[in-house]
């Protein structure tokens, strides 16, 4: 049994119960209240994984979110997450923990080998080395990342759902230290709407773990009752566990918050396991406070070797001994309390190694009354021990006195190191925040104020407790009021207990001693890769960093950035200020996948638009087709059919009798106004101006560079009234852009779009037996004198107001009817019913297709984007007579190029062989490479009406070459067909069927 | 998140919108001489200006309008957004 380094008393943990948890398959107890880094330390367990290139073997380093060390693989199966920071992990009931990096396991790993192979693989060895031959890099790669990695991904789909939400505040606090919880309070008491957001399960920042007082309380209990006040406040939010990993403009401000897995016990089901948020803020008051960082020395990264100020959290907060017998190592007077709170737990405390040449009474009498030993004017020279810490040499720092005479050695198995604390000015710098350096503190601290933000307490480097609350209430007050601060009187900031003054001395490394250096301990980064990559010439910080991978892990340098650049600055001989800081950038600690997709996975991606006749193709056996966002119809596959013998009766259906088509995709505009048929006749190169009530006409629509934007019908239902169809693909767009230049270019005329695309559904009848079935259905005569090709009528259709359009995509005689979208079933069925006679069956988008082809008409494959009217074979549209958009740019003279690709038709040479659609279009085969590539393919079929396969192509020269014999080569696939090039109309080339009589 | 101040909805994401690109530029008239080189202008020159930006901005999720926006492209500064049509009245 266990939790041999647990405290007898002390700390907020709850020793009545028991949590148990796995970690590498074995199982050890905690209590309610610690992290999983905690309860680990309580178990003794000093080695919790293995480092990234040297394996070698690493503890528990910090206790917040800067850990570099405790990355674990939390839970199983889909739930799994890797690279977890043990020290933000609460423990909860049957959690499963599994070291990441180490094989076979963390206590024995064989690729420790690459520590003693570490002279031989410095910064950049893998660049240097694995990059010749060039193609051997696809094999080495694979090795070196299964060596040198952080923990592996997670492939099953993860079973728990994450949120998304969008919120609203006057004031967003960032952290709820005290700095963040006075700010809090007092915009909350001014009345504004607040949200206090804090990373930590519970409030209260440092003060959880700090002897102080407040207001007469003790810290965490100040904390716990400024918490009750926020709470019982209505206009206040309160959201724990929660990151702000982002602030981004106009105020929003990004947070990821940690729903399950956050109380002790298992989670609910139906939460989501996290919840992120986008929050628009009037203000934003940074109370992040700041990020212990070490000193660098040899032997620094042995477990056991630990942040001061963590310690202290582990010893206060979680009654935890982080060890038995300690060394405190500081630049700093903080550390100070380590020591002395370690000792007041009747942990050892062998010494305090002091950078600086002396310290304040107050606090020397301090170490003295508790018995401590201090080395003023000291460093640690290196810390020794095989899997951890066991012993430490010191060496005075000033004099240059490194003689062995010099030096101490104390034995220890924890060793506290404080080189002071970075402010985190992540979301400062994230906007834009120009850092300015700071001697005293020796650290960057936000410079000018940005508006709409305001840092307060240890992120902008004020680390007396007394400030910090100042700072929070005054922040928060004039948050909350605006410019209108003046007139309300001043909230009093709470009131502290006394503390020394606080001092420090710049100390990034200490040399000297043979043995790696960490600087960054995540990246297995050392003093001498820092120093290789300076002497390679790197002096860009963000050089250094991209060279070393100094500070590129998941903890984003975090405790590693601040020593590495100071370091670059020692070895350039450059003030700290002008070698700078690399670019913070969101987020600021890792977010899941999960999170930021939140609920837009799997069909929730995007939208599904379904037709108004959806559940009538979902009755008859309809296979899909995604059709941009529409699910359309592929074909309708009958009893005994495959889907090619079923789309293949539907063309001849059409051809023979008469087929169905839900073309309700198609986009759809009414457009009025009296200059509704001026404005037409600019947006199309074809002619509308001569267009009549009561007729239709094709339309084809330009860019304005000259290409081929979009073709569609454009119907004169009234005088001042049209009805404008588009591609299925390029409605929204050819709305857009219908509005762009109605609003932009051409305000002056009176005319209103509205998109109908939704209000009507659109059926096509098509096929010789057509105007039969439709002249039934509508009880009128539909002679060639009552609506000839390319008119229009108004009818009724099962008592369903319709309108008839007679136009042909299939090249047969064929109508359109568009009908109100919520009545078009009742169309459609009375269709098929009046029909059932002539053979009337549903065609799908594949049919369809087939039958276009058969025809030579475009479709989205030749609307590329790259073709003119021209090489489609429709200049013959374009006016010569009326200005439209692309007029001017169509005549230049690369588009006018006799030589540009054309539409051609393609027929196999044998008669059977399918043309691939996509091969390139190729003189012969048997030429060396590189062919010159005279076009491609853009559609192709089988023909069922010719019983050939045919296909539609773009090719240098175009219709000119018809009967030339070329090859269609698709090396994708291995296929290269022999093709006749010949004109782009396979069947009824006169187009006489759709005239019929 | 960008929030623009449309003059008919209020402000709103960003998101609504889709972005139209430069609006300082202008398109030609019909029957302008030697219009080959203002088309080309027109259609393919943008300007990319470090500070105070007219861009146009398409409220499609919203009222349909095209907007003027006037934007900061440093700072994201909004300073006016207003119907496109004002600007050629």
């Amino acid at each position: 049994m266990g939790q041999p380094f647990r405290l007898s008393e002390g700390g907020t943990i709850d020793r009545s119960r028991e949590l148990w948890f796995t970690f590498d398959g074995r199982r050890y107890s905690g209590h309610p209240g610690d992290t999983v880094a905690s309860a680990l330390l309580a178990n003794g367990l000093r080695c919790v994984g293995r480092s990234f290139k040297y394996h070698r073997p690493r503890g528990v380093f910090s206790a917040g979110p800067e850990e570099p060390n405790a990355l674990l693989r939390i839970g199983s199966g889909g739930a799994a997450e890797p690279n977890t920071r043990a020290t933000m992990q609460l423990l909860q009931d049957g959690l499963v923990a599994a070291s990441q990096n180490g094989w076979p396991s963390t206590r024995f790993d064989v690729r420790r080998l690459h520590d003693w192979l570490s002279p031989v693989i410095p910064a950049g060895f893998y660049y240097k080395t694995f990059m010749w031959p060039r193609r051997g890099w696809m094999t080495y790669e694979r090795h070196i990342r299964r060596a040198a990695g952080m923990g592996s991904p997670v492939f099953d789909r993860d079973p728990d759902w994450y949120a998304h939400r969008h919120a609203q505040c006057d004031v967003m606090v960032v952290g709820g230290g005290a700095a963040g919880l006075a700010a809090a309070l007092a915009a909350g008491r001014a009345g504004a709407d607040v949200i206090l957001v804090d990373e930590h399960d519970a409030m209260g920042g440092q003060l959880r773990f700090e002897r102080r007082v407040i207001d007469g309380l003790h810290g965490s209990a100040w904390a716990d009752r400024c918490v009750d006040v926020l709470a019982a406040t209505e206009n206040v939010r309160l959201l724990r566990c929660t990151t702000a990993f982002g602030v981004y403009d106009h105020r929003t401000v990004a947070l990821v918050e940690r729903v399950t897995g956050t109380a002790e016990t298992l989670p609910d089901a139906g939460a989501p396991r996290q919840r992120r948020w986008l929050v628009r803020c009037g203000h934003i008051v940074v109370a992040t406070g700041s990020i212990e960082r070490p000193i660098v020395f040899s032997g620094n990264d042995l477990p056991g070797v630990m942040l001061a100020s963590a310690a202290r959290c582990y010893v206060n907060r979680f009654a935890v001994a982080p060890g038995r017998r300690s060394v405190v190592f500081t630049n700093n007077t903080d550390a100070y309390r380590t020591a002395f709170d370690l000792a007041r737990a009747g942990l050892a405390v062998a010494a305090i190694v002091d950078a600086r040449p002396n310290v304040d009474v107050e606090t020397a009498a301090l170490a003295r009354n508790l018995g401590i030993e201090v080395l003023h004017g000291h460093t640690v020279r290196s810390a020794h021990g095989q899997a951890a810490v066991a012993r430490v040499v010191t060496a005075p720092l000033d004099g240059g006195n490194d003689s062995p005479q010099a030096r101490r050695a104390f034995d220890c198995d924890l060793l506290c190191v404080s080189g002071g604390f970075s402010p985190s000015v992540h979301l400062y710098s994230q906007i834009g925040g120009k850092l300015t350096y700071d001697e005293r503190l020796a650290a960057f601290v936000p410079g000018d104020p940005l508006p709409g933000m305001t840092v307060v307490g240890a992120a902008r480097g004020t680390y007396m407790l007394a400030e910090c609350l100042r700072e929070g209430t005054e922040a928060g007050t004039k948050a909350a009021h605006g410019d209108d601060v003046r007139s309300h009187a001043a909230a009093a900031a709470p009131i502290c207990d006394h503390e020394p003054a606080w001092s420090l001395r710049a100390l990034w490394q200490v040399g000297g001693a043979k043995g790696k250096r960490f600087v960054d301990l995540q990246d297995d980064v050392t003093v001498d890769d820092v120093a290789l990559a300076v002497r390679e010439g790197y002096r860009p910080i963000e050089h250094v960093k991209r060279y070393t991978t100094l500070g590129m892990g998941t903890d984003q340098g975090k405790t590693s950035n601040m020593n590495g650049l100071a370091i670059v600055a020692e070895l350039t001989g450059s003030p700290i200020p002008a070698v700078g800081t690399t670019t913070f950038r969101p987020p600021y600690t890792p977010v899941s996948f999960g999170a930021l997709a939140g609920p837009r996975i799997g069909e929730h991606l995007a939208p599904t638009r379904l037709s108004p006749l959806h559940e009538w193709h979902a009755a008859h056996r309809a296979t899909w087709i995604q059709a941009g966002p529409w699910l359309r119809p592929r074909a309708y596959v009958r009893d005994g059919d495959s889907f090619q013998q079923a789309w293949q009766r539907e063309v001849l259906t059409v051809r023979r009798a008469v087929g169905l088509c839900d073309v309700s995709t198609l986009g759809k505009i009414d457009v009025q106004g009296p200059d509704a048929l001026t404005f037409l006749d600019r947006v199309y190169c074809n002619n509308i101006a001569s267009l009549q009530v009561g007729r239709c006409r094709y339309g084809l629509m330009l860019r304005e560079d000259g290409i081929v934007f979009d073709d569609g019908t454009v119907a004169r239902t009234a005088e001042q009234k049209f009805y404008v169809t588009t591609t299925t693909g390029n409605a929204a767009a050819v709305m857009a852009h219908l509005e762009f230049l109605s609003q932009t270019a051409w305000p002056e005329l009176r005319v209103s779009l509205t998109s109908v695309t939704d209000q009507y559904a659109q059926i096509a009848v098509a096929g010789p037996a057509s105007r039969a079935v439709l002249a039934r259905a509508t009880n009128a005569d539909l002679g060639n004198q009552t609506i000839p090709h390319l008119a229009t009528i108004e009818s009724r259709i099962a008592d369903v107001a319709v309108r008839v359009f007679r136009i042909s995509f299939s090249g047969e005689l064929a109508y359109e009817i568009a009908s109100p979208a919520d009545h078009a079933d009742r169309v459609w069925e009375h269709l098929l019913q009046t029909g059932a006679g002539d053979g009337i069956a549903p065609y799908g988008i594949e049919a369809v297709t087939a039958l276009r082809i058969e025809k030579g008409h475009i479709a989205g494959a030749e609307l590329d984007g790259r073709t003119t009217p021209g090489d489609l074979g429709l200049g013959r549209f374009v006016s010569r007579r009326k200005d439209f958009v692309g007029r001017h740019m169509l005549q230049r003279p690369g588009l006018t190029d006799p030589g540009r690709k054309g539409l051609v038709g393609l027929e196999p040479v044998d008669g059977m062989t399918p043309v691939p659609a996509g091969a390139q279009l190729i003189a012969d085969t048997d030429s060396a490479p590189p062919l010159p590539m005279q076009g491609h393919v853009t559609s192709a079929t089988f023909s069922p009406t010719l019983g050939r396969p045919i296909a539609l192509a773009l090719l240098s020269g175009g219709v000119a070459r018809a009967g030339e014999v070329l090859v269609a080569a698709s090396p994708l696939i291995g296929l290269a067909v022999r093709v006749r090039v010949v004109l782009p109309a396979f069947y009824d080339p006169e187009g006489v069927r759709l005239l019929a009589e | 998140m960008l929030l623009i101040p449309c003059p008919f909805c209020g402000p709103r994401a960003h998101v609504e919108f889709n972005y139209g690109g430069d609006a300082l530029r202008t398109r030609p008239a019909a029957d302008e001489a030697d219009s080959i080189g203002a088309w080309i202008d027109y259609v393919y020159l943008r300007e990319n200006p470090r500070g105070a930006h007219r861009e146009y901005w398409h409220h499609a999720s919203g009222c349909r309008a095209w907007l003027i926006v006037e934007r900061d492209t440093l700072t994201h500064e909004i300073t006016s957004a207003r119907p496109a049509t004002e600007d050629r009245q």
